[in-house]
């Protein structure tokens, strides 16, 4: 845990935040208007996205043995279980109330979308509820 | 071409061009840390600063949340540049209500199901995992419906 390490956090997540941002996806109309059938933005954004995160998440542990600062290779933590197709379906349910997400709402902070501040904190409390009745 | 624009009405590069810049920062998240990253479990390990429950203090969530909350301060910042740079200042239509309300059940949900639209969608997808598919058609089903039904109901 170093310099370089929460250094290319940053430098990471700024990307991930432009992108999001450039993508208009930090904009819950956006989203709505996927959710109605407008539009197809959102499963083409999150596909353009994940085909090279694929390349780079498939290569990358077999071409170099550690990251640059770091040990290890990581991997996502998805589980199968009820409790994750619940929570997912719980989680479909806010996004299609308010088309916000936490990554985007975040993100659009940045970009001067103040209103994501309601949401956030609607988020936390949500989080905190979550965590005390899961204990 | 006219299927296009009927799926795309308002244009599909951005979109495309966003797209890939989400995966160069995610790519690189990998490479430079080996992190998987999706956003949802952000709120969950900074409540471990504040609370002493000890759901919250979870070895996952202490380990995790310096970098987390580097991972939410990048997005911000970028956003932010985006803005000063090619972007436009744009404040949301959606109402106070709707958004506290969707905010909440998504801060509720995100946490058990082990991500959200980042983190099943881009970055579970990359990995594929299965449960992120199963994910991700759940939540996005859902959310239609959700979406429409506030439609119908006159919402936003």
């Amino acid at each position: 845990m170093s310099i370089p390490f929460f250094g290319s956090v940053l430098i990471a997540s700024a990307l991930f935040g432009f992108g999001l941002s450039y993508s208009t996806m930090i904009h819950p109309e956006v989203v709505l208007s996927f959710l109605r059938f407008d539009d197809f933005s959102l499963p083409w954004v999150m596909g353009c996205s994940a085909t090279i995160t694929m390349i780079t998440y498939q290569l990358l542990p077999r071409l170099a043995g550690k990251p640059l600062f770091a040990k290890t290779f990581r991997a996502h933590a998805a589980t199968l279980d009820r409790n994750t197709l619940v929570d997912a379906a719980i989680f479909g349910i806010g996004r299609g109330i308010s088309g916000v997400c936490p990554g985007p709402a975040i993100a659009g902070l940045g970009a001067g979308n103040w209103p994501m501040l309601i949401s956030l904190v609607g988020i936390f409390a949500g989080s905190y509820l979550h965590g005390r009745v899961m204990r | 071409m006219p299927e296009l624009d009927a799926l795309f009405p308002m244009g599909i590069a951005h979109y495309a061009i966003g797209g890939l810049l989400i995966s160069f920062g995610v790519s690189y998240m990998f490479a430079s840390t080996g992190l998987v990253g999706g956003m949802s479990t952000f709120s969950t390990s900074t409540w471990s600063f504040l609370s002493k429950a000890s759901y919250f203090n979870r070895d996952t969530f202490t380990t995790s949340r310096n970098w987390r909350l580097v991972y939410a301060a990048g997005l911000i910042l970028g956003a932010a540049i985006w803005q000063f740079t090619v972007g436009d200042t744009f404040v949301t239509q959606v109402g106070y209500g709707q958004l506290l309300l969707g905010g909440l059940i998504v801060g509720f949900g995100a946490r058990l199901s082990n991500g959200c639209t980042s983190g099943h969608g881009i970055c579970g997808l990359a990995s594929f995992k299965l449960p992120s598919l199963l994910a991700v058609l759940i939540f996005l089903s859902t959310a239609m419906i959700a979406a429409n039904l506030v439609k119908i109901l006159g919402g936003f």
